[in-house]
């Protein structure tokens, strides 16, 4: 029989409350694994087991989805064989053919959990080792530098035999450190900070400002399907879509447009704390990065911040673009993001947006206009879809 | 709702539907079968070939293909390829539809001088469309009718003209949305089923038989095999019913246009880009300081579906606008508002309101 073993990363360091987040990655693993079939996922000495319970599961499946929950560090796909040194060599030689006769180089490596196995472990690398390379002689015994290290460990239930760890996303469990809600535009970058929250181990919701008739049906289609992709890694999510045309266009008729930009955001901001509070979040996050728009100048980013009631979270503000869409591409929501319909973000846009604006000017500006009845109005008419993995 | 994106896509008309129901009942045999059910599928291709030769006015072959954009492949690559020893240079103009422009794109990487020729840059187009023909030109590909804005590519003309100048030179008309409302002259011309209220999924080539075409797939040997596959017996049948349901008589159009163009005349910004002697059921203009999306959008909610240019394009800029000479801010805020015969002029009047509407609150 095969298991997937699954490693913590960051986790296996906490203290007192340890088992509380590898309860919470059990449940996150099994959620995600719902969907490819019955498995059974169990934690012990500091591994999650992850057990097949039908014929024919989809092993290979499994592992990717595994790969992607946070709070994993690493991942094994093993052969489960009784405690018995001659059964562990006769069945691991054909086990690892495929892995071993690809490789130039191999070691063994055994860890002995279970003290009571006979042999220690020198002797059962010695053991497999031997017969290792007696059935596959091409292979030259390597400890420093192998091409596939074959790991062997004696455990309570059983000696678990693999040849291949595979690097998962690491982090903290989703959920184990609180909620955020996210401002979703669209485009490349909110989705990405999202990802790097979860990572984080925050459950993540999304608000998202929809402006028809300036932005249309495909535009809103477009937020839905990065939310489902999305869920990938942060599991279920909340989205909240706001109706934000008639605050535009109110913000367009009474506000100077050079500020237009900046002040939109703080309106942003200024419904996203009502929603952060209802929906018991304890942080905003946004996809800002340092200068690389008008908007993002740490100037702009100074007078939304004011408008903000809760902490805002932005995992972006050093990355380079660069750096942005080569997670966007990892995470599959690039493809997604470049389709090219207008958001609320890009109505409107001034044409000489203020990239020095003072909270002083904004706060003038703004006060043109009594945005508190339409803020009322707009989240009123908020819109909620559940998605989940 | 409203619809006037015909020239995106008309709805199925019930004879159509009806056709390809009463067919896929009881005679949904394979023509290539040797027994009465293939016999009866063959007659049914048969009879739909005979129809639309009939309405093309036209002897010839007709090769059912999946759509437009394979029919424009076709016979772009099939007759470049037949012909490229004879020469290697091929006409075309700067409005075509992707399906024409990209296949030739890949031509003129393959070695073939491609001429684009711009209607804003001649007054007698169609004369420009003659003279950049010589004697190593193989192939005068343009459609009859563009989609964007209804401008009209007079095919006898050329047709005529190519021909005395360059008798092996071939013709291929883009005979989209042009077929059924006018008389289309080519060696081959593509046809679309869904421009003229039959599914999506069909279309035709009609290529006369001096026409030699290379096929681009290859298979079982259907359709002389210059489209192997099974021939979609259904949807020919639909075919078929859509043009003979398809009005001889056409002065809906003109009279709808007629009617659009009086409300647009006391409208404030805007400006016509359809060419005034274009094809009635198409009419393209823009409203100056609304950006198109906008508006299309603003129409959506009430009920109304126009297009911003082509459909095809989604978002992305189109080069066409250019090359009719239409600035890049009177392109941006284009709508184009595209007839069939079951729209109404109470529809045109209710489509003014809106657009009254419209201008106000977003035009600046």
């Amino acid at each position: 029989m095969e298991v997937i073993m699954a490693k913590y990363g960051e986790i296996a360091l906490k203290g007192l409350n340890r088992s509380n987040f590898e309860d919470l990655l059990v449940k996150n693993i099994r959620r995600k694994l719902d969907k490819i079939g019955k498995f059974d996922v169990t934690r012990r000495q500091s591994t999650i087991y992850i057990t097949p319970l039908e014929e024919n599961s989809d092993l290979d499946s499994a592992v990717k989805k595994v790969c992607h929950v946070f709070g994993i560090a690493a991942v094994q796909r093993s052969a489960v064989l009784p405690k018995d040194i001659n059964e562990i060599i006769k069945q691991s030689v054909p086990y690892l053919k495929e892995t071993l006769e690809r490789a130039k180089s191999f070691k063994v490596e055994a860890k002995r959990a279970d003290k009571t196995f006979p042999y220690t472990s020198p002797q059962i690398q010695q053991e497999l080792g031997g017969a290792l390379s007696d059935a596959y002689p091409h292979l030259i015994t390597d400890v420093h530098n192998p091409d596939v290290t074959v790991l062997v460990e004696i455990r309570d239930k059983g000696a678990y035999v693999n040849a291949e760890k595979i690097t998962a996303v690491g982090g903290m469990p989703v959920g184990s450190n609180g909620n955020a809600l996210l401002l979703l535009s669209g485009g490349i970058d909110s989705p990405v900070a999202a990802y790097m929250m979860a990572k984080r181990g925050l459950r993540v919701d999304a608000i998202h400002f929809q402006s028809p008739p300036y932005t249309s049906e495909r535009a809103l289609l477009k937020v839905e399907t990065l939310c489902e992709k999305l869920t990938e890694y942060c599991g279920r999510l909340r989205f909240y879509c706001v109706p934000f045309t008639e605050i535009q266009e109110a913000l367009r008729d009474n506000c100077d447009n050079d500020y237009f930009t900046v002040i939109m955001r703080r309106l942003m901001l200024k419904i996203a704390n009502i929603i952060c509070e209802r929906s018991h979040c304890s942080a905003l996050i946004t996809g800002e990065s340092v200068g690389q728009v008008a908007s993002q100048t740490l100037a702009a980013i100074a007078c939304t911040d004011k408008a903000a009631d809760f902490p805002v979270l932005r995992p972006l503000v050093g990355m380079d673009k660069k750096e942005i869409v080569e997670t966007a591409r990892k995470i599959d929501t690039f493809e997604t993001s470049i389709l090219p319909y207008e958001d609320c973000c890009t109505v409107f846009t001034p044409k000489h947006p203020k990239t020095k604006p003072l909270l002083s000017d904004v706060l003038k500006e703004e006060s043109k206009f009594d945005f508190e009845p339409l803020i009322k109005k707009a989240v009123e008419g908020i819109t909620v879809k559940d998605f989940k993995i | 709702m409203i619809y006037f994106d015909n020239a995106a896509t008309t709805k199925p008309c019930p004879e159509a539907a009806e056709a390809a129901v009463i067919c896929a009942s009881d005679r949904f045999g394979n023509p290539s079968s040797l027994h009465h059910m293939g016999v009866e599928a063959e007659k049914t291709l048969a009879s739909a070939k005979r129809t639309i030769l009939d309405r093309l006015g036209k002897e010839g072959e007709i090769l059912f293909t999946s759509g437009a954009t394979e029919s424009n492949n076709m016979a772009v690559f099939g007759i470049a390829e037949a012909l490229k020893r004879r020469g290697n240079r091929i006409v075309t103009t700067a409005v075509e539809h992707p399906s024409v422009s990209a296949p030739m794109k890949k031509l003129s990487e393959r070695g073939f001088e491609v001429v684009s020729l711009k209607p804003k840059e001649h007054g007698d187009f169609e004369r420009a469309i003659i003279d950049a023909v010589d004697e190593k030109t193989v192939l005068v590909s343009f459609m009859a009718v563009n989609n964007e804005t209804g401008f009209i590519i007079d095919t006898k003309t050329v047709y005529g003209g190519v021909k005395r100048k360059n008798p092996s030179c071939a013709v291929h008309v883009d005979g989209v949305q042009g077929f059924c409302k006018l008389p289309l002259y080519g060696d081959t011309v593509s046809l679309s089923g869904h421009k003229i209220h039959c599914f999506k999924g069909i279309g035709a080539l009609y290529k006369n038989k001096d026409t030699r075409l290379i096929p681009l797939s290859f298979g079982g040997g259907q359709q002389g095999g210059l489209r192997p596959g099974t021939e979609p017996v259904e949807l020919a049948a639909a075919f078929e019913a859509a043009v003979k349901a398809y009005p001889e008589n056409l002065t809906i159009f003109s009279s709808l246009r007629h009617r659009l163009t009086g409300h647009l005349e006391r409208l404030n910004r805007i400006i016509i880009n359809s060419p005034e002697n274009g094809i009635d059921n198409i009419l393209n203009f823009s409203v100056l300081g609304a950006r198109s999306e906008i508006m299309l959008h603003f129409l959506e909610e009430k009920g109304i579906y126009v297009s911003s240019g082509s459909a095809c394009s989604k978002g992305k800029i189109s080069p066409v606008p250019e090359a009719f000479g239409i600035s890049h801010e009177r392109a941006d805020s284009a709508l184009r508002v595209s007839f069939s015969r079951y729209n109404t002029e109470k529809e045109v009047d209710i489509l003014a309101e809106a657009l009254e509407e419209g201008i106000k609150r977003f035009a600046r």
